[in-house]
């Protein structure tokens, strides 16, 4: 497994009890904390329960009805009583721990960066701003953060619900439409982190994933600098020929690349395709493989997505995906 | 908890016996006569016409139980074509678009054509008897009830038939629910099926609230109800102010932006797309409660009969209902935690959603110290009881877990919560139904079931349920979403879905075993008797099953637990006619007798209407103006419906009772 892509994907997280970040950390510990009373008070009311019915039998075919004293009665009711208040007192530290961990997850950095995120039917939009507005950086389903700097991401959707998942970060937030949300976390342990769409949006919910690679600032840095820039000039003739399938053919309609001449808005960004790990929102490993079927069938891999087929001779094939390679 | 201990506790015997009901009252053979004589007055006929304008409430609430059944067994059918799509990555047994209807169907089949109709029809059926009533309060009105519930069911079945089954979740969030994400006439199907639910669901609810306050045996004061009809009542209220929300949310409002192009829900024309989820789950949250309160009911009778004792705290079970009732109306938001809701609002329904578990210990805490006293004799109903506290404890647990905003907001719309649910509706409401089938089966048919298959029944459905369900809760937290019709391999989810897949096998298998118990000891099972178990209730008092008239005579009520009693045989009143259908109407508190009520007899109108009203629905969903069609036909039926309404109330007493049972006359 040479290939740079398939390496990287080889260790792509997606659990939420394996926290990468100081808010994934503090849900956690709630988790294992409420699961550990929980699971004793299981044990021992179910364990009673068992126990209480073969605490008395009554001989065979007997069936009398039982007599209770009135002393057991009391006793019974003391009982009764005092497991309802031990079970008011574990709400009750359950309730103020999910509070206390609450407020820190709500408690906004002031200062972050700050990610635009849009959800569309079904992939991820993600912007970069920027106070200059050239220097801002348009990519889809891809997020890259600095370790150990909060992030902000402000949530909007372009169509239908659709929810923001980083398992190994923080919790999930809806983007609703007419409506802004936002959420923030500061990744602390560099990877590649596997984010998901959770709030069923239609047909291809299933396939709406994305990345968060999570790296040290400089690294981040130099990322972002690349993202800045326009698409690159294709400069051997096959990539040139390429460069001309995409802007004469239906291509252009939908994406935009950078420096070109295409601005669509309908689908992902394409400036810097070759830089992006997978294709069509984590439905394939981004290899010259995949972008081709995914570019002559996109509905075999992802059926009813919005992307129509594109019946390419093999040659603009080639020199396509000759061009996109160079997207980097 | 006092008042139960004070009086009644101590005058309790041993009562090996149950005593005679009231027929002993009379010689043998004027009983007989009488009874043939009731038995017709009270007989809506053979034949497909008597079929079709009966309004016995037993006759009812038997197809109503064998129709919500057989969606059980649909809704199972298609959770059962969801895990072959899902027992491997990337499989393709199906489609996103195929996938998404089934998901759908399976939902709406499980809540809106299952859970609720079963509760509702185990209450028409057991009501009546257990209050020592003749009939449910309105007998016409409950067949239209249960014939709506029919269109609903048919036209659900037919739309999936015909590709045309709802694909946007038994939810149905706009604005993925709305004209423009969901052309075509998918989610009218939707729109218009919870409308026949609901008709249904409002009618089942005030049938037994009117039953249950008005049609009580002489004597049967509120604090001497039997707690499954407590738990049918609180739950009947609960449909009364719960169901017109969806009927607003999703007849009204998503079906006019559906049809006639109103905004409520199109953010970009200044409607609002969360107004939905507010309304939905105003009704959704408290559906959960109206699904599980009627399983604690019934637990609460099969724990008295079969640890042979009077349940411990009554009252303490009685207002633990109605609190769960109460609380159930304001958890809502908890099913929203992850959008833009203010966190200080939030932190609210965190309290509610786990404060409601109190009133549910209470009632666990209660049936534990019952069996705990008593001498649990470990019949198939009492197993599957046994088996309620491993797995709805387990899915509570989880339950209040998730109440946690901070840990809901990681594995809310996950299989973790997939896993909950089920874990919280085959523990807290299949399982109890599973108990109440084997407790209440004698009575319904005359016919025990078999104990032997029973015992396979409950293991593999135990069995089942947690290989099912448990390894859901690993795959939510490892980062799986609900609703999705495929994953791919490198997720390494493969494994654990193909186990989950095998104990759906599991599940299938009891179900089966089930079907073949009934099959087999609906023909040949051992005959019941009036009262196999020897239980208490009213239910038991008369015959299995039960004549058409139910009781002979208005049996009077001295205690919870009548057949308990010293008494050899329960004393009754005399007075109702014989001649023309009468029940005894009672005060709502103490249940005195008040007066006599004339009951109807057979109708087709009730079927009439329901059909118009299936034009109106389905006809509304491809112009506006069929309904305006529809109402015109409905009106001469409903005319003619009113036409054949019974003679007007008398107000005459009760004729007073001879002998010992004096007391209860004075009204």
């Amino acid at each position: 497994m040479s290939n740079p892509v398939l390496l990287a994907l080889q260790n792509v997280r997606h659990s939420a009890t394996a926290p990468a970040s100081p808010e994934a950390h503090a849900i956690a510990h709630l988790f294992w904390w409420m699961l550990a009373v929980g699971g004793a008070i299981w044990l021992l009311v179910a364990a009673t329960a068992i126990r209480s019915a073969f605490a008395r039998r009554g001989a065979p075919g007997d069936d009398g009805l039982m007599r209770v004293s009135a002393e057991t009665h009391t006793r019974l009711q003391r009982v009764v009583i005092g497991a309802t208040v031990v079970t008011g007192v574990i709400l009750m530290s359950f309730i103020v721990f999910d509070f206390s961990v609450g407020r820190a997850l709500a408690a906004f950095p002031a200062q972050s960066l700050t990610v635009d995120v849009t959800g569309h039917q079904w992939w991820w939009q993600i912007e970069y701003e920027d106070p200059n507005p050239s220097l801002s950086v348009t990519t889809a389903n891809e997020i890259h953060v600095p370790v150990g700097e909060p992030v902000q991401f402000k949530l909007a959707s372009h169509d239908v619900i659709h929810s923001f998942w980083v398992p190994n970060m923080n919790g999930k937030r809806d983007l609703i439409p007419g409506y802004r949300s936002s959420i923030w976390f500061r990744a602390d342990t560099p990877g590649v982190y596997r984010g998901q769409c959770a709030e069923f949006c239609g047909l291809q919910h299933a396939h709406m994933a994305f990345l968060v690679v999570a790296q040290p600032r400089a690294e981040f840095t130099r990322w972002l600098l690349q993202q800045r820039t326009s698409g690159a000039t294709p400069v051997d003739s096959l990539a040139v020929a390429g460069q001309q399938v995409f802007m004469s053919g239906s291509c252009a309609l939908c994406h935009t690349i950078g420096g070109t001449p295409a601005h669509g808005t309908v689908g992902p960004d394409l400036t810097h395709l070759a830089s992006r790990l997978e294709l069509a929102a984590g439905t394939a490993p981004n290899t010259r493989g995949y972008l081709g079927g995914w570019i002559l069938n996109p509905q075999s891999m992802k059926p009813r997505t919005l992307m129509p087929p594109n019946p390419l001779q093999p040659r603009q094939l080639q020199a396509l995906l000759a061009y996109l390679e160079t997207l980097k | 908890m006092s008042a139960e201990h004070s009086g009644e506790h101590d005058a309790l015997i041993p009562a090996p016996q149950p005593p005679l009901p009231a027929r002993a009252t009379l010689p043998d053979d004027l009983l007989a006569s009488e009874h043939e004589h009731l038995d017709a007055l009270w007989s809506d006929g053979r034949g497909f016409w008597a079929w079709v304008t009966t309004v016995n409430h037993k006759s009812i609430a038997k197809r109503y139980i064998v129709t919500a059944f057989l969606m059980f067994i649909a809704g199972g059918l298609e959770a059962g074509a969801m895990r072959l799509q899902l027992s491997h990555p990337d499989a393709g047994v199906m489609g996103p678009d195929r996938y998404n209807q089934i998901f759908t169907t399976h939902g709406t089949t499980m809540m809106f054509l299952f859970a609720v109709p079963m509760m509702t029809a185990m209450g028409l059926y057991f009501v009546p008897l257990l209050v020592g009533a003749r009939n449910v309060a309105f007998p016409r009105l409950n067949a239209f009830g249960y014939w709506c519930y029919l269109v609903g069911v048919v036209f659900l079945y037919v739309s999936l038939a015909l590709n045309m089954a709802p694909d946007a979740g038994w939810f149905s969030y706009v604005p993925l629910s709305g004209p423009q994400y969901s052309p075509g006439h998918r989610i009218d199907v939707w729109a218009q099926l919870v409308t026949f639910t609901e008709i249904a669901g409002l009618i089942g609810a005030i049938n037994i609230i009117a039953t249950t306050f008005k049609l009580r045996a002489p004597g049967m004061s509120l604090n001497r109800i039997p707690i499954f009809v407590w738990s049918e009542l609180v739950v009947s209220f609960m449909i009364v102010f719960a169901l017109p929300a969806v009927a607003l949310g999703s007849t009204f409002m998503l079906g006019m932006d559906r049809t006639v192009s109103t905004q409520f829900f199109n953010p970009a024309e200044g409607g609002d797309a969360l107004l939905w989820q507010h309304i939905f789950w105003f009704f959704g949250h408290p559906e959960v409660y109206i699904i599980f309160l009627p399983g604690m009911g019934m637990i609460t009778e099969i724990v008295e009969v079969f640890s042979r004792r009077r349940v411990f705290g009554y009252t303490a079970i009685v207002l633990a209902n109605i609190t769960t009732g109460f609380f159930a109306f304001g958890l809502w938001v908890h099913h929203m935690f992850a959008t833009p809701i203010p966190e200080l609002g939030q932190s609210l329904f965190t309290a509610a959603s786990m404060v409601i578990a109190i009133p549910t210990a209470v009632q666990i805490f209660c049936w534990i110290a019952t069996l705990w006293t008593g001498r649990p004799r470990f019949t198939t109903a009492l197993l599957f009881i046994l088996g309620f506290f491993f797995t709805f404890i387990n899915g509570g647990i989880t339950g209040v877990m998730l109440a946690s905003v901070a840990f809901d907001k990681q594995v809310h719309d996950t299989f973790f919560v997939v896993a909950h649910l089920h874990y919280v509706l085959l523990g807290g409401a299949v399982t109890p139904l599973f108990a109440a089938f084997y407790f209440w089966f004698p009575k319904v048919t005359g016919r025990m079931l078999s104990e032997r298959l029973g015992k396979w029944n409950f293991w593999l459905f135990i069995i089942g349920v947690n290989v099912t369900f448990f390894p859901m809760h690993l795959l939510g937290l490892d980062g799986m979403p609900r609703r999705v019709y495929t994953y791919l391999r490198e997720t390494g989810w493969g494994p654990l879905n193909a186990l989950v897949s095998a104990g759906a096998v599991i599940i299938v298998t009891s179900v089966i075993v089930f079907l073949v118990n009934v099959a087999i000891s609906y023909r040949r099972g051992a005959l019941a008797g009036d009262n196999p178990w020897g239980s208490y209730g009213l239910e038991w008092a008369t015959a299995s099953p039960p004549a058409n008239y139910n009781f002979l005579y208005p049996v009077v009520v001295r205690s919870r637990h009548p057949l308990w009693e010293t008494a050899v045989e329960l004393p009754v009143l005399t007075g109702l006619s014989t001649e023309r259908r009468e029940v005894l109407v009672t005060t709502t508190v103490d249940a005195r007798p008040d007066h006599r009520h004339d009951d109807p007899t057979a109708s087709i109108w009730p079927l009439a209407l329901a059909l118009c009203m299936a034009v109106l629905w389905i006809g509304s969903i491809f112009s506006p103006y069929v309904v305006l069609w529809a109402l015109l036909i409905s009106t001469p039926v409903l005319i003619m419906w009113s036409r054949q309404a019974m003679r007007v109330t008398t107000t005459e007493r009760v004729q007073r009772p001879n002998g010992e049972m004096v007391e209860m006359a004075q009204a």
